[in-house]
């Protein structure tokens, strides 16, 4: 095993939305503040950092996951999917995010990444979902601008609902 | 969406904003690295709620390699000046602690690092030691002789005391039928956006300058502030906005004393800083709406006419008077009427600090509170004289031609008709019914209730209501007050592409979105193809004091704004298309991307080329015109006028409306609140943006609802706060949401051009109060203390009293309770039963070595004179663990029979001090009863996040210490060591 001091950086190389990325990253680096300030992927973001609000979800090898209860190290050869693989090919929205344009499924949008990767995950397994279902799925995400109810539709309208 | 609409105003149309959000694209102040060379900043705070600062030694904090410096407060008094305030007390306001700190959160060192986890390390080196103080959170208590003075030069802990009488409330009340009163408690609680503070900080030399880059919403009144604070010239303080910013709800407005604090140790430390606060520092030291301790009285006529009130408030403010405090209390008195004709009001406004959190904006910012006064207060006279309550509301409307309206107390209601919403809400809610289904439901024996609130919804203030705070005399002597600016800019650029600068700093509130819209509409154009930017940049945006995002003031303002500047730039190029296409300007329209002739579609020129020509061809323009298209409107609405000299103000431009109406059954074995119905009828004037308008009502009625039911920031009775995570603090989630119906009726605005009203507030401020209407209406009793959390309604249904779980709340009215000498907090006690002698038992409990292997996490133990312990013990709570120093003394021994133990302890993560009674009972049989009580305070870190878990962590800790003192039992005396069961019972 290898064991590395706590100030001592080391080369972290994983895939995200499978393209190749790597980074340095001291052991006790969050996984949030890996991708964000490391590899320069913002869309994630950091609503507690303590396993509550869901704001830092990603897909770690095809599961939902809080980035912040993650350290970088720990995923080290990994397959992650974050809020900037959604788009399809030519940047465009892909249906979830089209539907939660249409039917004002964010505001600030600080929360928004967190949910649409728990959903995307959450849809590959239940693509028809009742409304009970979907609203249990989302207590796990706060959300302090929209009260939830365009959250849901966008939801139901994007399971084809 | 077709490509041209009559009018893209009012439509449906999806944000603009929502693209860059949902792809990971748009940009949030933790996002932005603005300058090199960036430092990163951790603050440490007091632990303690009230604490003279005896010494701070940075030393160790500044040896850690990684650490650019530390800077303490003492050293920040050297760079800035006091933070002035709205009112005028001796109280100095830096933020940072100077000499004492306040309130648990209170900022006193801020250490720069490489990273920003060196820069936590280096805080937790800092070593500082305090002189505690006694505390309270408690309003009543503060405001009493009895609680320790917060600021010694004030003298007293009543900061702000004005009273204020409209028409003849004395009379009025005297000659009543009927006067009803009701003496309420509103609870702390917080919007908590999901991004917290952040800012970037740099100090410049030649000139000396300060740039701050932060999510601060304004209103940039408080730039003033902070240049006086900071001692500079307003062009030599640039704030700059992020171009999106994660919510905010009024809560972000209080950051400015934090981008002071860090551009004060950017100049100390010669580094840009950045600083983003973590979810505990915000929960414990941004910013909260204002607990209260109130009584309000109605006074009636027999046929239910309203004939007087009476407020007489007591604001708990927090532990300094931050601007725009008091504000909070100020932003609903000119309509302290409501909805209602009532001439005869009095007023009574009186602000505490105690050691809490300084309070600030948040969403409804005081509607939440003069609501829970005023439309619960309507129930009690309309249960008094058995009036349902629809219809006493009914009786009291203002009528909907009398508008515009002069309130008595200032206000000018611009339109408005609140029967209809009434009505339409009774409808929506099948009201008969409902009524008919509670008599089934309590004639099963179910609680069963329905509650109603009506509100108006002021908008787009007034920046002279603050001034309301002064005497007449001394805002005479201030010189004058009022208005409230707003400003915008609608520019084409050479190559004709349309920009619109709003310098509305929205945090999700689409205001891109509205503001294309107003400008599509103008110039013929499509939303799509403008581009709006919302952010300020001090020193090259239009602003003024009233900029930001505030008191809903974009739909009630800044549209009016956006729109004159838009029309200017309309007709400008109407001018010019006319002389190029030889017809009257009036004979010009703008539509479909062109300036075409009326009637004569195929005369026309593509609106780019007429824009351009202004850039590329400014000699060859009509004489009258200048060049370019620029153009900037600064409006202020114009009955923003000063406050007169009775104290009236025109605090708002326009007056929304709300209705909303609660039912709730209440299980009562389990206290559970099912609410069965909620209707809220809104008239926010002419609609917009329909998806953006549905939004706020839905999001304003979350934060409503999770006030009434969840959400509370909790001090315990020695002023720690106890909720310092998402899981303490339990912001309200989506299967805690009942199905909301809405309603809309719209009296278009006469106060801005395309008749809209602001409604950002919305239900924030009325569900409250429908819902504890709902609560009191079920419970029979107008007792209602909000958040109804499962426990105390569940006591309330079943007659008990309500003790929160885990830590001693101060309850109403009371402070610190005088049989708690460690102020409250943990208590508990058991009885163990151990296997030998009283004096055996005795001998090992007095012993050191004994201790220091039993007690849990004891790293060494010490003994100092014949009665004192010294102690590190290493305990984790809650997923952090800590050292702590402690010190244990002995006291009232009586050997072989009982002890005290008075203790305390102090680490980086929190401090604890309490007391227990130890008492050995012979049993016989070479037994011992031995029995133990505790009381414990726990405040800090420790106790803001790990409140939840300290009565069982402490249960534990006290397990393993008795189970430990077992097996020394056992080792030490054979005579004793078989007979098992060292405890057999406990407690
Ligand atoms: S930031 Fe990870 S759950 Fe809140
Ligand atoms: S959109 Fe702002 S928190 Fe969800």
């Amino acid at each position: 095993m290898l064991r590395v001091k706590p100030d001592q950086k080391q080369r972290i190389e994983l895939t995200v939305n499978g393209r190749k990325y790597s980074g340095y990253a001291t052991p006790r680096l969050l996984l949030t503040d890996f991708l964000r300030h490391e590899l320069g992927l913002y869309g994630t973001h950091v609503g507690c950092e303590h396993g509550v609000c869901g704001a830092c979800t990603i897909v770690i090898d095809g599961a939902a996951t809080r980035s912040c209860l993650r350290y970088a190290v720990q995923c080290d050869g990994l397959e992650l999917r974050t809020v900037e693989g959604l788009a399809v090919e030519d940047g465009a929205l892909n249906d979830l995010q089209k539907a939660f344009n249409e039917n004002g499924a964010l505001q600030c949008g600080f929360c928004t990444a967190g949910i649409l990767m728990s959903v995307t995950r959450f849809l590959e397994e239940n693509p028809k979902p009742t409304r009970k279902e979907v609203t249990e799925m989302l207590s796990g995400h706060i959300c302090r601008c929209t009260g939830y109810e365009q959250i849901i539709r966008a939801i139901l309208q994007a399971s084809g609902q | 969406m077709s490509d041209v609409a009559d009018r893209w105003v009012g439509t449906r149309y999806p944000r603009k904003e929502d693209a860059a959000l949902l792809t990971g694209n748009a940009r949030f102040i933790d996002d932005m690295e603005p300058v090199p060379g960036i430092r990163h900043a951790a603050i440490l705070r007091s632990p303690h709620p009230h604490a003279r600062i005896v010494s701070i030694d940075t030393s160790k904090a500044d040896e850690l390699a990684g650490v650019h410096g530390v800077v303490t407060g003492a050293e920040i008094a050297d760079v800035i000046n006091p933070i002035p305030s709205a009112i005028r007390v001796p109280i100095k306001f830096y933020p940072i602690a100077i000499d004492k700190v306040r309130y648990v959160g209170e900022p006193v060192a801020v250490v720069a690092a490489e990273d920003r986890y060196i820069a936590e390390d280096a805080l937790e080196l800092i070593e500082i030691e305090y002189d505690p103080l006694p505390a309270t959170a408690d309003p009543k208590f503060g405001a009493s002789g009895d609680a320790a003075i917060l600021h010694d030069d004030v003298g007293s802990n009543l900061v702000h005391h004005r009273t204020f009488r409209y028409g003849d409330p004395e009379s009025a009340f005297e000659n009543a039928d009927t006067v009803v009163s009701l003496d309420w408690r509103y609870p702390r609680y917080a919007s908590t956006p999901m991004e917290t503070y952040g800012l970037v900080a740099n100090f410049e030399r030649q000139p000396d300058r300060y740039t701050i880059w932060s999510n601060f919403q304004g209103p940039f009144i408080l730039h003033a502030l902070m240049t006086g604070a900071l001692g500079v010239a307003g062009n030599r303080l640039r704030l700059v906005t992020s171009p999106h910013s994660g919510g905010s709800f009024g809560i972000k407005q209080a950051m400015f004393p934090y981008m002071v604090l860090l551009a004060g140790c950017s100049k100390v430390l010669g580094c840009p800083l950045k600083w983003i606060e973590d979810r505990l520092e915000h929960l414990v030291g941004s910013s909260t709406a204002s607990d209260r301790a109130d009584r309000v009285e109605a006074a009636f006529s027999n046929d239910g006419e309203l004939v007087g009130l009476r407020f007489e408030n007591l604001v708990n403010v927090g532990a300094y008077v931050r601007a725009p405090e008091p504000a909070s209390v100020y932003r609903m008195h000119a309509a302290s009427n409501g909805c209602y004709r009532v001439q005869n009001i009095f007023v009574d406004n009186r602000l505490v600090v105690t050691n809490t959190t300084p309070i600030g904006l948040n969403r409804g910012y005081g509607g939440p509170q003069f609501y829970y006064a005023l439309e619960r207060v309507m129930d009690a006279g309309a249960k008094e004289l058995g009036v349902d309550p629809a219809e006493i509301r009914r009786r009291n409307f203002i009528a909907p031609e009398a508008f515009p309206y002069n309130a008595p107390a200032g206000a000018t209601y611009d339109s408005g008709d609140y029967e209809t919403g009434l009505n339409q809400a009774l409808d929506l809610a099948d009201y008969d019914a409902l009524k008919k289904r509670r008599d089934k439901a309590r004639a099963d024996g179910k609680l069963f209730g329905i509650g109603m609130a009506a509100g108006i919804e002021p908008s787009g203030s007034n920046m002279a209501y603050v001034t309301l705070a002064q005497t007449p005399e001394e805002r005479a002597k201030a010189g004058g007050r009022s208005g409230g600016l707003g400003t915008a800019t609608v520019s084409i650029d050479p190559s004709g592409s349309v920009t619109v600068k709003t310098v509305s700093t929205p945090a999700g509130q689409g205001h891109q979105t509205v503001a294309a819209q107003v400008v599509a509409d103008a110039l013929g154009l499509r939303p799509d193809q403008i581009d709006v930017v919302t952010e300020v940049d001090t020193l090259t945006s239009a602003w003024s004091l009233a900029s930001g995002n505030y008191a809903n003031r974009f739909s009630s303002v800044v549209v009016g704004a956006i729109a004159a500047s838009a029309e200017k730039v309309a007709r400008k190029i109407s001018l010019i298309a006319a002389e190029n296409l030889e017809v009257a300007p009036e004979d010009i329209e703008l539509v479909g991307g062109e300036a075409r002739v009326v009637g004569v579609p195929e005369k026309a020129l593509p609106l780019r080329r007429v824009a351009a020509q202004t850039h590329w061809h400014p000699t060859g323009l009509p004489k009258e015109l200048d060049p370019g298209l620029f153009e900037t409107t600064i409006m202020n609405p114009p009955m923003l006028d000063a406050p007169d000299e009775q104290d009236r103000v025109a605090s708002a431009v326009t007056f929304g409306y709300v209705f909303d109406l609660a039912a709730m059954e209440i299980d009562p074995k389990t206290g559970e609140i099912e609410i069965v119905k909620y209707v809220s009828v809104h008239d926010v004037g002419n609609v917009l943006n329909e998806l953006v308008v549905e939004g706020q009502i839905y999001g304003g009625f979350a934060h409503g609802l999770g006030g009434a039911m969840l959400e509370e920031l909790v001090y315990d009775a020695g002023a720690n706060p106890q909720s310092g995570t998402f899981a303490d603090y339990l912001c309200i989630t989506a299967p805690e949401i009942p199905e909301l119906t809405i309603g809309h009726f719209n009296t278009p605005s006469p106060h801005n051009s395309l008749g809209a009203k602001g409604m950002g507030d919305g239900s924030s401020m009325l569900a409250p109060t429908a819902v504890a209407n709902a609560a009191a209406d079920a419970l029979g009793t107008f007792e209602i203390e909000l958040p109804l959390t499962l426990n105390k309604i569940w006591a309330q249904a079943n007659g008990q009293d309500y003790v929160r779980a885990g830590a001693a709340r101060a309850k109403v009215g009371d402070g610190p309770h005088e049989d708690q000498g460690a102020g409250g907090g943990l208590t508990g006690g058991g009885n163990v039963e151990l296997s030998a002698t009283p004096e055996e038992v005795w001998k090992l409990l007095l012993d050191p070595d004994t201790l220091a292997s039993v007690v849990p996490g004891c790293e060494s133990l010490e003994q100092q004179g014949e009665d004192k312990f010294i102690a590190q013990v290493t305990i984790g709570v809650a997923g952090i663990k800590g050292t702590y120093d402690a010190e244990i003394e002995l006291r009232d021994m009586v050997e072989n029979t009982n002890v005290r133990l008075v203790g305390k302890a102090s680490g980086a993560l929190g401090f604890g001090n309490g007391e227990g009674l130890v008492s050995l009972k012979p049993l016989g049989d070479g037994r011992t009863m031995l029995s133990y009580s505790y009381q414990a305070n726990v405040g800090g870190k420790v106790a803001a996040v790990g409140q939840r878990m300290l009565g069982t962590v402490t249960r534990l800790l006290i397990g393993q210490f008795f189970r430990g003192f077992e097996r020394r039992l056992k080792s030490d005396g054979d005579q004793i060591g078989f007979l098992s069961r060292l405890f057999g019972r406990r407690r």
